[in-house]
């Protein structure tokens, strides 16, 4: 044994170590990111659990001081304004999808393209300053219309993005092979190509849809908030974000508990309509960012 | 006989030259209509960006006459007196957003290396997914969370400690509340690190096979490796990723509302609350009474467009560099 081959050897060691404490502390890292996930979802279960009973589920707000009530117009109002949205930005959505797919390359395609990625990167609570402007302004008040209609604003941009990418991921060949048989442009890209991509343009659509569900802040000004039940599209609605917002930073304890069992529902429904769809495409797609 | 043969040449090579990849044929009735119609589409998309800048310049035109250039530096933000300044915001943002990746860069790079380099693909898909729900929680149950879990743990656990031990410097001075600056920028953390992680994680997946290769050939230990090969090469793109995390940090609103205490002064302490351009729009302007007040609203909404969209036509551009490169070289 040699001091050369010694001190070599040393240093491999420490080289070595250090790899492994480099790793370790990846490692670390990937944890402490993680721990959040499982302390958030643990509170949610035990706090929200608790303060769930059907009455939540059925029951108006009670009146400032009574006990009590639910969140029922709140839930049907999320799903209103989910519904409506879609009903906006899912055909805008797929439309530019195809558009972009197809002319992939053009000048045009390309700054339409990053246009949506721009769009995506605008803070929510700016969309809803839009939608006051074009909406709530000229209609005169708070409306559901106005704020499905800045949920949909968040929602093109999301949908056109994955429907391109699920579009560009069928083999050219297919498209040649139905052009070749004579089917014309639009209905191969139609009956062949989007048929072949359906399944991840859906995923798509219901991550986009996912993500709106928890948006509150571009609901603030727009679609407002109502204790009632919201009778007409330009009437003020309740949410289950909005109303979860108002409640905990309510100095009620009763409307803080209602909170959580709100937050626990909108959870629910949030990672239900992710984990569904991941099953369901077992992974394979995900959403732009 | 040259000529017709030339002549087919010609007619054969028009034939197979290769249409534009994926281009339309816009030749019958049905191409024209399904092609226009998308097309409007995409303009609809198009406009909705160009009309939200002009929106809010029309609607911020009344405070940007009144105050102009002061407006930005502005201290005083007193909607009794009509007297705006957004600087309490432009200080609040930066200093909570800037917390916020002070803890979520390490954190992100981190896991974006166990996901990339060292978990096996089983194992990497499941916690890459679990990453991924942590960014689909939406806000306002973080928000609900860190009112009545996380602000409470660091005002009892966390801010005591780093008062005893830095406490010398102004940062850590100061009575302790539970919704304070600390509070919004380790929310804020919390929330953008799954965003910076998947994207350093695509980022470091488009390092060429090669190049790892090459360092382990040499001898490298799996970190030298990394330190060499791997954050080299993706650099550009984790600049880009880090640029995106700030733009997520930055335009956050109703978690942050939540927790910052919403209170328009500049303090060098981060245990005293604050207020981000966001939160304040947040809080008030769904009360806003004057037209003046409003539009002082709005400005501080185009201030955070402005910078927002900087920071991610830069970003994206980026990592779009670090990402598509594989496809010239390497592989």
């Amino acid at each position: 044994m040699t001091a050369k081959s010694t001190a070599h050897s040393r240093r491999t060691t420490w080289r070595k170590a250090k790899s492994d404490v480099m790793m370790g502390v990846a490692v670390l890292a990937t944890v402490i990111t993680l721990l959040p996930l499982f302390i958030i979802l643990t509170y949610l279960v035990l706090k929200g659990a608790s303060s769930l009973n059907l009455a939540f589920f059925t029951h108006m707000p009670a009146p400032v001081g009574e006990k009590g009530g639910g969140m029922a117009n709140a839930i049907v109002g999320t799903l209103e304004l989910i519904g409506l949205a879609s009903l906006m930005g899912v055909p805008v959505g797929i439309g530019s999808g195809l558009y972009l797919a197809a002319h992939h390359g053009s000048r045009f395609a390309s700054a339409a393209r990053f246009g949506a990625d721009v769009m995506m990167g605008v803070p929510s609570i700016v969309v809803g300053i839009f939608a006051y402007a074009v909406v709530v302004r000229p209609m005169g008040g708070f409306s559901t219309l106005a704020g499905a209609v800045a949920l949909a604003v968040i929602m093109i941009p999301l949908v056109t993005r994955t429907t391109e990418e699920m579009l560009l991921l069928v083999p050219h060949e297919l498209r040649e092979a139905a052009l070749a048989l004579g089917v014309p442009g639009w209905r191969t890209t139609l009956w062949v190509v989007a048929r072949t991509a359906a399944s991840g343009i859906a995923t798509g659509a219901i991550l986009a849809i996912a993500r709106i569900a928890g948006e509150t802040a571009p609901l603030l000004f727009t679609a407002f908030g109502n204790r009632f039940w919201a009778t007409s599209l330009t009437s003020p609605i309740a949410s289950l974000t909005v109303q979860v917002y108002t409640y905990a930073i309510s100095p009620f304890p009763d409307w803080q508990r209602q909170a959580w069992a709100g937050a626990l529902v909108l959870t629910t429904i949030v990672l239900a309509l992710e984990l569904g769809v991941r099953w369901m495409t077992r992974g394979s797609a995900r959403v732009a960012r | 006989m040259a000529e017709l043969l030339e002549a087919t040449h010609d007619n054969v090579a028009a034939a197979v030259r290769p249409a534009r990849l994926g281009a339309f044929h816009v030749r019958l009735l049905g191409d024209r209509i399904f092609n226009l119609t998308t097309l409007l589409l995409t303009l609809v998309g198009l406009s909705i960006l160009v009309g939200l800048a002009i929106a809010l310049v029309i609607d911020s035109t009344p405070s940007l006459k009144a105050f102009g250039w002061g407006f930005v530096v502005g201290t005083d933000w007193d909607p009794v007196n009509e007297r705006f300044g957004a600087l309490p915001f432009i200080y609040g943002t930066l200093v909570s957003s800037t917390l916020a990746l002070t803890i979520a860069v390490p954190l992100s790079l981190g896991v974006a290396l166990c996901l990339s380099e060292m978990a096996p693909a089983w194992l990497s898909r499941r916690l890459g997914f679990m990453v991924e729900l942590l960014a689909a929680i939406p806000s306002v149950v973080y928000g609900l969370w860190a009112i009545f879990v996380l602000g409470p743990w660091l005002r009892d656990h966390v801010e005591p400690g780093l008062g005893a031990t830095l406490g010398f410097l102004p940062l850590f001075k100061g009575p302790r509340v539970s919704v304070s600056i600390l509070c919004a920028g380790v929310l804020l953390a919390i929330m953008v690190v799954p965003y910076i992680a998947a994207v350093c994680t695509d980022v470091f997946r488009a390092v060429p096979q090669t190049q790892r290769e090459a360092a382990l050939a040499l001898g490298a230990t799996r970190w030298e490796m990394v330190r060499m090969a791997v954050l080299p090469y993706g650099l550009s793109g984790v600049i880009g990723a880090i640029m995106l995390g700030l733009g997520r940090a930055l335009g956050e609103t109703i978690a942050v509302a939540m927790v910052i205490g919403n209170s328009p002064q500049i303090s060098a302490s981060l245990f005293a609350p604050s207020a981000t351009l966001a939160s304040v729009i947040a809080n008030e302007f769904a009360e806003a009474t004057s037209s003046l007040y409003l539009s002082s609203l709005v400005e501080l909404g185009l201030v955070l467009l402005a910078v927002g969209l900087a920071l991610n036509i830069v970003a994206r551009a980026l990592v779009l560099g670090a990402t598509q490169r594989r496809f010239e070289g390497g592989r």
